[in-house]
């Protein structure tokens, strides 16, 4: 390993050039007593090609998706990447470039923001995004304080069919934000427009998801009007991989959208780094978080691109920030453009047309009671008639990942085992998980 | 260039979906599907290879050259990082995979947490927030929790910050419900100690503060300092932004901070991206531990697995344990120095120093001191004299084949130019800079022009910002909007 350049010549010649006998003098200001005075404990240093045998032997240590059949899903899905994300993911001036900060250094980097700022639009029907956020539960937080700014509000209304960690994230920095959290409990799986309406009373905003994450079809357009009568900002959290099929937010009257980008484009990685949306209508471009790509020209009159609205960003405006954000994601980002440019309008409607055709074809085969009788995209929950957690450690000694144990987060539904569906499963793997169930004693159809 | 949406014809794309060869009857009821169909581009792979190859060309990072943006620490990123971290049994791990079988992602995040701890000097780590700034929010509400539960918080509501902290400080105390209470800098480029007493009493709940700072210089006084805030029961806040100057020289768990943020990408080398990801992983002193999100990472005997029973945590400040990703090229990196870990930071400040040596006779320097891993110089002379202002220097840099330094940053400096060599660069690299900067001098005097019609090579010459702002285009709209 060798990261720097410098030969003894070079450190000679430089110490004299400052004028002082050792790199220790430089150090001089550091007083003595915060000195660490022994080396640092951290392993000995390695060689690229021992750390490389350290590191796959722990990665082997894991067992990814290849390495079993896996209905996995719960926020993170097992959609196909493509070659070309890799690729150009890859290019070292996408890979190693920092914040634009410079735009004449980073026109690359910027027009592909300002194209996945585009293809976030068109998904949600918004009219503007910001460059992307942490995640999708983060990008909910941001949505609270958005919605705060925006209102003056300060009561957040959240669906209990919202993502469990999403709230989670949620209730850690709304009392930060001097924001205070109310839930609305679900009935058979789906949020019931009254009740949101009822607790959209004198709230800054309200969030629900679609699907929600019991996989479950929410009345969106419904949830958005009661939001909307109650007074709240209604915020939509949405799965990109379901809107080549299902309808934008902003066609039902949403304020905001968001969501997690991992499925469009995004390795697994055992939970990141990925990307979030927050999308917006116009409306809420000067409270919006983070980093936001806009149009230009330049002295000849040539079109180009810079960061903008930046009066509202932390090193402008500071302590009146309208957030701290300053890194954002723009590499997964890219990987969202990426994807979606190479799936194009037609691949996306058939994303979803087939991974939901691959759960309807599930629901029936395995004939098992669903835990909640609605429409469902790519996911659903049945019950499995015992603890789902002791289906799933029985079934994985098969071979087989069954998916996700719902009593996690819903205590009551102990025996509910939620099941992801993408693209990338099949008829006969649909089988192979009908027999490992059967072969755990789950009453599956013959 | 076009934009992809203007090289889209309908009819054209470069994706195949499986048919898995059953009927497309949906059970989506009529009123929840897509009325509209998506715009999203339509082109054939090698269209889209090509366009996106194309604007990297139009980009710069540190695989092109120089980029010493100072403050953010552009080191070269080993490619092994990049194979390391698309291994499959990292690439594609599902987060909700169980704890039996992640036991090498999890002993990977074990051995980072205590790693990180080890570099600091605090007890007990945090990979759960994505970014610095986020790691800045998660520390100020582990604060929060601390004082709520000695039944502090309402009397303790300030957060003390220097002039020269930046931005994310001032806005997360703001998003962390406090108030921002701002302290002087000396004329050593110090904290003003003097100031800093009147300004601290039972009404204040931390400091913030990023050492060496911003202005590249080490708190001289930070013992001092520390037992100010400590004296007054109030805890302090280390911004990890510049911890690539002391990496086994001090560490602020001994300077006598209680909590920080580690920028990963930046002291650890992940590439950025082009703004992300990056990773804001947070270490505390024991007093804190208790309020540490969940899950942490444990260990057990001989195995790993995540911790989400702890009663008093602040909860969750993002999803699952953290961008893992980030984790697996920071580890590795960790790894491949060792101990050398020391030598990484060295060679910054030599580095650093040297460049300081080479320019501090052609711009104005603000504080006469050895620098650590960056400096910050200032254009005001040229300004004065001809009219060419930081900005200027940075946008002709540009014609030189470098990425230009921070400017205007830290505001106590008019002018500025925070300049962050890194321990990456040959001792050639750093002669060409410099010399470039003293070439501009020179242009300055003779042709003004030259410098505020900069940059002249670059795919677009100098963009209008404040036109950007105004017109707010921030999508493409196609023919028929």
């Amino acid at each position: 390993m060798s990261f720097t350049s410098l030969t003894d010549a070079d450190r000679a010649a430089m110490l004299a050039a400052i004028g002082v006998e050792s790199v220790e003098q430089l150090f001089d200001d550091i007083p003595a007593n915060v000195r660490l005075g022994r080396p640092l404990d951290v392993g000995p240093a390695l060689s690229e090609s021992e750390l490389f045998d350290h590191m796959s032997g722990l990665a082997a240590r894991n067992v990814d998706v290849n390495r079993e059949l896996s209905f996995l899903g719960a926020g993170m899905y097992d959609h196909y990447v493509p070659a070309v994300v890799d690729a150009v993911l890859q290019r070292g001036e996408f890979l190693t470039a920092y914040t634009p900060y410079q735009p004449e250094m980073s026109q690359g980097v910027l027009q592909a923001i300002f194209e996945y700022q585009t293809a976030i639009c068109e998904l949600t029907g918004m009219d503007l995004t910001n460059a992307s956020g942490y995640d999708g539960t983060t990008v909910a937080a941001d949505a609270c304080y958005v919605a705060k700014l925006a209102t003056g509000r300060t009561k957040v209304v959240l669906a209990e069919t919202l993502n469990p960690q999403v709230r989670q994230v949620v209730r850690t920095f709304a009392p930060g934000f001097g924001m205070e959290v109310v839930e609305v409990g679900h009935h058979d799986g789906a949020t019931d427009p009254d009740e949101l309406r009822a607790a959209a009373d004198g709230a800054a905003l309200a969030i629900f998801q679609q699907p929600n994450f019991l996989g479950v079809l929410e009345d969106a357009p419904a949830l958005a009007e009661a939001a909307n009568a109650g007074g709240a900002l209604p915020v939509a959290h949405v799965d990109p991989m379901s809107l080549g099929i299902l309808e934008a937010p902003g066609r039902y009257g949403c304020a905001l959208a968001i969501g997690e980008g991992q499925p469009a484009g995004n390795y697994l990685s055992y939970g990141g780094p990925h990307y979030g949306f927050l999308a917006a209508r116009q409306d809420y471009a000067r409270q919006l978080p983070g980093r936001i790509v806009g149009e230009t020209s330049d002295m000849q009159g040539r079109r180009g691109y810079v960061l903008t609205l930046q009066t509202r960003e932390q090193h402008i405006r500071r302590e009146k920030a309208t957030s701290n954000i300053t890194s954002n994601q723009t590499l997964l980002a890219l990987a969202g453009l990426v994807y979606l440019a190479w799936v194009g309008p037609a691949g996306l409607r058939e994303v979803g047309e087939r991974s939901h055709a691959l759960a309807e074809h599930a629901k029936r085969r395995l004939g098992l009671p669903v835990a909640f009788d609605r429409p469902t995209f790519r996911e659903f929950v049945v019950r499995t008639g015992r603890p789902a957690r002791e289906v799933i450690a029985e079934c994985k000694r098969r071979g087989v990942h069954p998916g996700y144990a719902v009593g996690r987060d819903y205590p009551g539904l102990d025996d509910a085992l939620m099941m992801a569906f993408t693209e990338r499963r099949t008829p006969e793997e649909i089988e192979r998980l009908a027999e490992a169930l059967a072969a755990v004693g789950v009453q599956v159809a013959a | 260039m076009k934009l992809i949406y203007e090289k889209s014809q309908a009819g054209r794309r470069a994706s195949s979906i499986p048919d898995p060869g059953l009927e497309n009857g949906t059970a989506i009821p009529e009123g929840l599907r897509r009325s509209v169909p998506p715009r999203l581009p339509e082109v054939a792979e090698p269209e889209l290879l090509r366009h996106f190859t194309e604007l990297s060309t139009r980009n710069f990072g540190i695989d092109t050259g120089f980029y010493p943006l100072g403050s953010c620490t552009m080191k070269y990123n080993p490619r092994v990082n990049e194979r390391l971290v698309g291994l499959p049994g990292f690439r594609d791990l599902h987060p909700y995979q169980d704890d039996e079988d992640a036991q090498g992602a999890l002993e990977l995040m074990w051995r980072l947490q205590g790693i990180l701890a080890e570099i600091v000097g605090l007890d007990d780590v945090t990979l759960q927030p994505a970014a610095g700034s986020q790691g800045e929010l998660t520390g100020l509400t582990l604060i929060s929790a601390y004082f709520k539960d000695r039944g502090e918080y309402e009397q303790r509501r300030e957060i003390v910050i220097p002039d020269t902290a930046h931005g994310t400080n001032p806005a997360s105390v703001t998003m962390a419900g406090y108030t921002v209470r701002k302290v002087n800098v000396d004329e050593r480029g110090n904290i003003d100690v003097d100031d800093l007493r009147a300004k601290v009493g039972p009404q204040t709940a931390g400091l913030m503060l990023t050492n060496p700072s911003t202005l590249g210089l080490f708190e001289e006084r930070i013992e001092e300092v520390a037992s100010i805030f400590h004296d007054a029961g109030a805890l302090l806040y280390y911004d990890g932004a510049n911890l690539n100057a002391v990496c086994g020289i001090s560490r602020p768990g001994d300077m006598g901070f209680d909590v920080l943020h580690f920028n990963l990408h930046k002291t650890f080398s992940q590439p950025h991206g082009g703004g992300g990801p990056g990773a804001g992983s947070v270490a505390v002193r024991d007093i804190l531990e208790p309020y540490l999100p969940a899950p942490i990472v444990v260990r057990e005997g001989d195995s790993y697995r995540l911790d989400h029973d702890r009663p008093k945590s602040i909860g969750r400040v993002r999803g699952f344990g953290g961008p893992f990703g980030v984790f697996v090229r920071a580890y590795a990196f960790i790894r491949m120095w060792g101990p050398g870990l020391r030598d990484m930071s060295e060679t910054a400040v030599l580095n650093a120093n040297y460049m300081l040596a080479r320019l501090r006779d052609h711009y104005e320097l603000p504080y006469d001191r050895h620098c650590m891993h960056e400096f910050v110089v200032s254009a005001r002379g040229l300004k004065r004299e001809h009219g060419a202002t930081a900005l200027d220097v940075a946008k002709r840099l540009m014609d030189y084949g470098f990425h230009p330094p921070t400017v205007y940053f830290p505001l106590v400096v008019p002018e500025a130019l925070m300049i962050e060599p890194t321990e990456t660069e040959a001792r050639e690299t750093l002669d060409a800079f410099c010399d470039a900067m003293v070439e501009i001098v020179r242009e300055a005097e003779r042709e003004p022009d030259l410098l505020k019609q900069a940059p002249h090579s670059r795919p677009v010459s100098r963009l209008d910002e404040a036109g950007a702002a105004k017109r707010m285009v921030l999508r493409h709209h196609g023919g028929d909007d």
